[in-house]
């Protein structure tokens, strides 16, 4: 089927990866986007954009029609779905088939059957695809499905039928958990799918995410380009992948391949596809479910391969066989993808909002990075909080595990909390380092991630960016800086970061050879006062820039890049994105107030319950409100005792940042 | 462009040994701001218990970060009359020019940690001076008040005989704060605690009051005065605490929760006055010779000679320097050089100033008045020459020109006092009795009517003379008491002299690291030349508080 124009009907990285390949073939392309997504790079990097609805999924990247306008009025004849949105929505392929638009995918039946658990798992037993002992019966009922799960045994897995993404996903080690994980898993999947269908599975513990990426065309060839590693996940989001596994050898690949290969048949699939499959500790392996789509991690086995993966999708969509056969396939060295993800991991992993106001990230020929983020750019709450993908290329898995480790304390994202130093720690791990993580891994080894406190050394150059750009406003030039004619006069810093209140002072100690010495004292804060005794650092300034400083401490250069928003000091120090205010200029608060009684929205998301009402007493700490931002609930909570005097949050209502959700008049405290 | 070659030889130990002395003078004046620092110190728990900051840490909040600070008068009252060590000296006040929120400020913070931030006559010394800066540069002041009012020392009235004078020297400081507010030069000030009678005036002549909870104390009489006065009974909180005036009295428009608050508060008043005005400059050249060298050019041997071209070689912008008059009379140096990118007319003295040099130097500053161009005065003279030579020549006419047209010079002069600073040369070469904008001093500096071992000569001479003439022969004795009385004069006007002992007395604004001199003559630069575009809205009654 020829066609000379696509439309990418997604966003983010993907969004601008398929643009890359198409344009290099010589396609013409078009960007869709959602009113979020105005200032979005796929949006300027399409040769023509389209605005297909408000921020919500719902309302734009889902919406089949919109996405069908966009094409009809700018003459695209081809749909590139990328991952997730549309790619495995049957109804989307069928759509455009009706259009007479080309679907950079697999057919409408493919992606119906691979898209049911249950069905898939059928089809592909008809394959010699060897699938984890389990039941995936049409009779849903509990006794049926009691009955089964206690002949399959514990630890046994409850899964939605229609599931992904972990969501309505049990897993089960006690038979007597069975009935509330079955009630459970379909209340969840009839929530999330709109089908509460479940199959049962065998839990193979300790095994290993390992899946093959498959090819297929319309000439009735299939083949495999190796498998990806993906056992590091948390909370079942893939976070690393590699290729190849370290767990699988050339003979296992064979096997592991011809079974994909299978799979692939088992469906006649048609362009790249993923069969995902759990491998256990003695080498057997399990058909988990296919995947109709490019996948995230596709740039692993791109790299070991030296192929391009949209490339071959465009080839096969226009009816090409594949560019090569099964013995042609090549692999060469190791790589190693990590995903970049606005989240905090000490908070739980609560995804961040906000806007980016640094970033850089390191790329060499052995280093890609596929992203789509731009200083200046706001993150907003709608969609997933992934930002980038780093992917290291290495002749040894060690080589690419170290260059990934430096290409990510390399990597600058300020404004907002990466996942990046919890990357980095996934990486250095022993175990991981060893090749031995399973999908256990994250649980057993990783732990919960501690806030930690910023350092004497953050503090202080937190403190001195404020004083320099400060002093730099007012100076002729930078001899001037905090220079004093008769006695030191200190500057006095009060800051702020989450809980912490520290006081530092900022002398400047002179001007040397090689810069502007400045001695630091840091103590803690008690209202408006410094207490205890200073931890002092000393920090000599060698160039002092609007971005970055450089400085000696103990005799060492080292540098740091910030960026400054507001009263917050942003460094890239300690463990990444470190945000320090300067609240030295905050009015004091009346001496006895509590908190203020007017309550914010603590980040942009979506009010899901109110729990108060206007004329209620509540008690500070008491529940007002619920807000989701990104999957995770966030309670609003009364800062001080009193009665609420106004509601100004609705269930649905999408809120701002600061916004006023409640006010409340604070009780009057009774004279004992 | 004629650019200075340096003869200095800095590996030498003779420029060692210049530095080590420097160095060392230097420190006695970094020493007493230390005991000042000290005495405030020691009441850091009593601050806290009251939940105040000190004076410093005042200062601290107060200014930009990163900001310049150039300090005013901080040595005044070194070792006069209670003071001894320098323990009480300052004046009670703490003074300079500095930036907060971004402009250019005149930063007065009481020091009551210094005899309770009492006015003595040190203070009011202190004050005319702030003021005086205030009226030349049209900069805002901003205070932190906190002041126990007028010092009842007795003992120091006793000892001297002005100090009856004080109540009307102090009364000028009322006058001229209303003055300065019709003249359209904002007062900004704190009310920290105690503004009794005089202090009370002082905040009251503000244009803005910034109260605090709990320490503002102000009113014409405390309790005990009232009590004694009428016999009223009434707590300082109910006779002028902070709410009382900001709900009933209306003397102050901000009430602020603590310290802190005030500070912040009186920040974001002054963000909200006219920016400074922005000013032309050429591109800034540091210059070729490191002005660090400039520690070791004034020779610990004062009777060793000085170049002053070695001086300006490290102070001006490429060490560019384009002399008047070289071949005319080398002993009075004259020329024009560029300053952090601005044109300034240099004079100073590579020895006494002849009639020639007078005839120069005054020729010179006319030319920079025509020309718009301010003048730095690096002074470092013994005095106009004396001989029937240069009598003949005129020297008191052209010694007297030389003043005129100083004095007469409508450009910003400022001074710096580098050594000598003698007799009528002393007002030639513009010390404070020129009314140059800024005078600061070198460690090394020394002023006099003339020099101790000369003056002690002359009165031997005189003596001498008295005897011959009554045609008395000289017992042994008489001569020796002849002798120990030059000794006490050369000794008592050697010590007067002293850097130290005249920055005490603010004979200059402070004795500054020699380091330090292109940098603070930038800054005074700046701040004399940006007055000049400063169009403060004058008025005929100033800000009056209805």
């Amino acid at each position: 089927m020829a066609f000379s124009k696509i439309l990418i009907a997604n966003r983010g990285e993907i969004a601008l990866r398929v643009i890359r390949s198409a344009r290099r073939l010589g396609y013409r392309t078009v960007a869709v986007y959602s009113e979020a997504d105005a200032k979005a790079l796929h949006v300027q990097a399409a040769d023509e954009a389209v605005c297909i609805g408000p921020a919500p999924v719902g309302e734009s990247y889902l919406k089949v029609d919109a996405i069908l306008a966009a094409a009809k009025a700018t003459g695209a004849d081809a749909v590139h779905p990328g991952y997730g949105f549309l790619s495995e929505n049957e109804g989307f392929a069928a759509a455009c088939a009706a259009a007479g638009i080309t679907f950079i995918g697999p057919d409408a039946a493919a992606i119906e059957l691979m898209g049911n658990k249950r069905a898939a798992k059928l089809a592909v037993m008809k394959y010699d695809v060897p699938v984890v002992p389990g039941y995936q019966g049409a009779d849903q009922s509990d006794e049926v499905l009691l009955t089964e799960a206690r002949k399959i045994g514990v630890p046994i897995m409850v899964k939605a039928a229609a599931g992904g993404g972990g969501r309505g996903m049990r897993l089960v080690q006690d038979e007597a958990d069975l009935s509330a994980a079955i009630q459970s898993a379909r209340s969840e999947a009839t929530n999330a799918f709109g089908s509460g269908e479940l199959i049962l599975e065998k839990a193979v513990m300790n095994g290993r995410h390992v899946e093959i990426q498959i090819f297929g065309d319309r000439h009735g060839n299939v083949i495999h380009l190796g498998e990806r590693d993906c056992s590091v996940q948390r909370r079942h989001q893939k976070i690393v992948e590699e290729s190849p596994s370290p767990a699988v050898d050339e003979a296992l690949r064979a096997k592991m391949g011809a079974a994909a290969v299978n799979a692939g048949r088992s469906c006649n699939y048609v362009g790249a596809g993923t069969v995902e499959f759990i491998l256990g500790d003695n080498g057997e392996f399990y058909f988990l479910e296919m995947n109709t789509r490019l996948q995230v991690e596709h740039p692993v086995t791109e790299m070991v391969t030296g192929l391009d993966l949209v490339e071959w999708q465009l080839r096969v969509a226009r009816g090409e066989p594949l560019p090569l056969t099964q013995e042609q396939v090549r692999f060469s060295g190791h790589a190693i993808e990590v995903r970049l993800y606005a989240e905090d991991p000490a908070q739980n992993f609560l995804p961040q909002t906000g806007r980016v106001l640094r970033w850089s990230l390191p790329s060499d020929a052995d280093t890609r990075n596929d992203h789509c983020v731009y200083e200046g750019l706001d993150i907003s709450p709608h969609y997933d909080p992934m930002l980038a993908k780093v992917i290291v290329h290495g002749t040894t898995r060690e080589d690419a595990r170290r260059k990934l480790v430096a290409a990510l304390e390399r990597t600058t994202l300020l404004g907002l909390n990466t996942n990046n130093r919890y990357l980095i720690d996934v990486l250095d791990h022993p175990v991981f380092a060893a090749g031995k993580a399973t999908t256990a891994f994250i649980g057993e080894h990783m732990g919960d991630v501690k806030p930690t406190e910023p350092s004497a050394l953050a503090w202080g150059l937190a403190a001195l960016v404020r004083y320099l750009a400060a002093g730099r406003q007012v100076a002729v030039a930078p001899g001037f800086i905090g220079w004093r004619t008769a006695r030191p006069v200190p500057a006095w810093f009060r800051l702020e970061a989450g809980e912490k209140r520290h006081f530092v002072e900022v002398n400047a100690e002179g001007q040397g050879r090689f810069g502007a010495r400045y001695a630091i004292g840091i103590r803690g804060l008690k209202g408006q006062f410094p207490e205890g005794d200073p931890e002092t650092v000393s920090v000599e300034i060698t160039a002092a820039g609007e971005r970055d400083l450089a400085f000696l401490v103990d005799g060492v250069r080292r540098q740091v890049a910030f960026a400054v928003d507001g009263n917050a000091v942003y460094l890239d120090i300690d463990h990444g994105n470190r945000v320090i205010r300067d609240v030295t200029s905050e009015p004091t608060q009346k001496a006895g107030a509590a908190g203020s009684g007017i309550i914010k929205a603590p980040m942009d998301g979506k009010v899901v319950k109110v729990a108060a009402a206007e004329g209620q007493a509540v008690r500070k700490g008491e529940l007002l409100g619920v807000i989701e931002a990104m999957k995770m609930e966030h309670a609003i909570k009364a800062d001080v005792d009193g009665v609420v005097q106004a509601i100004k949050m609705q269930t649905g209502q999408q809120v701002k940042v600061r916004q006023v959700l409640v006010e409340i008049s604070p009780a009057v405290p009774v004279e004992q | 462009m004629v650019t200075l070659q340096s003869e200095l030889d800095i590996l030498d130990s003779e420029f060692k040994a210049n530095a080590d002395s420097m160095l060392e003078s230097l420190q006695k004046v970094r020493d007493v701001e230390q005991k000042q620092m000290q005495t405030e110190q020691k009441h850091l728990d009593q601050a806290r218990k009251k939940g105040k900051l000190l004076p410093r840490e005042r200062l601290s909040l107060l200014l930009d970060p990163g900001s310049p600070f150039v300090e005013i008068g901080s040595i005044a009252g070194y070792g006069m009359y209670d003071d001894s060590d320098g323990s009480y000296s300052g004046g009670s006040l703490i003074t300079g020019i500095g930036y907060v929120s971004g402009r250019r400020v005149i930063v007065v913070i009481w020091n009551y940690a210094i005899k309770g931030g009492t006015i003595t006559p040190v203070n009011v010394r202190k004050m005319l001076r702030v003021q005086e800066i205030a009226f030349q540069t049209k900069l805002p002041i901003v205070s932190c008040h906190e002041s126990g009012g007028g010092n009842l020392d007795s003992a120091a009235a006793a000892s001297d005989p002005w100090i009856p004078a004080l109540f009307t020297d102090g009364g000028r400081i009322y006058g001229q704060q209303a003055e300065l507010s019709a003249r359209g030069i904002p007062q900004i000030t704190i009310a920290h605690g105690n503004a009794t009678a005089g202090g009370a005036y002082q905040v009251a002549l503000s244009d803005y009051i910034i109260l605090v909870r709990n320490q503002t104390q102000l009113f014409l009489a405390g309790p005990p005065l009232l009590k004694a006065g009428t016999g009223e009974d009434a707590t300082a909180e109910e006779l002028g605490g902070a709410e009382m005036h900001a709900t009933m009295s209306g003397t102050g428009e901000f009430l602020a929760e603590d310290d802190a608050d005030a500070i912040r508060i009186a920040r974001e008043v002054v963000a909200r006055l006219p920016r400074d005005p922005k000013i032309e400059r050429e591109p800034i050249r540091e210059p070729l010779f490191d002005p660090n060298e400039l520690l070791g050019i004034y020779p610990a041997d004062r009777r060793k000679p000085v170049r002053a071209q070695e001086i300006i070689a490290r102070l001006v912008d490429g060490s560019e320097f384009l002399e008047f008059e070289t071949e005319i009379d080398p002993g009075t140096v004259c020329g024009q050089a560029w300053l952090y990118g601005r044109k300034v007319g240099i004079l100073s003295n590579n020895g006494p100033i002849t009639p020639a040099g007078a005839n120069k130097a005054a020729k010179f500053i006319q030319l920079c008045d025509q020309a718009l161009i301010p003048l730095i005065f690096l002074q470092n003279t013994t005095g106009f020459l004396v001989g029937t030579d240069v009598e003949r020549r005129g020297q008191v006419k052209h010694s007297a020109k030389l003043i005129q047209a100083v004095a007469n010079t409508r450009m910003p002069k400022l001074t710096i006092l580098v050594g000598n600073a003698y007799g009528a040369g002393n007002y030639a070469m513009a010390s404070r009795a020129l009314k140059p904008q800024f005078v600061f001093a070198w460690p090394t500096a020394r002023q006099a009517l003339m020099g101790g071992a000369q003056a002690a000569k002359v009165m031997r001479i005189v003596n001498e003379g008295k005897w011959a003439k009554k045609r008395i022969e000289p017992t042994p004795e008489m001569i020796q008491n002849l002798e120990q009385m030059g000794q006490m004069i050369e000794f008592g006007l050697e010590m007067i002299s002293e850097a130290m002992s005249c920055s005490a007395r603010l004979m200059d604004d402070g004795i500054i690291d020699p380091r330090d001199t292109r940098r603070l003559l930038g800054f005074l630069l700046d701040t004399a030349m940006e007055a000049r575009e400063r169009t403060p809205v004058t008025t005929s009654h100033g800000v009056q508080r209805l």
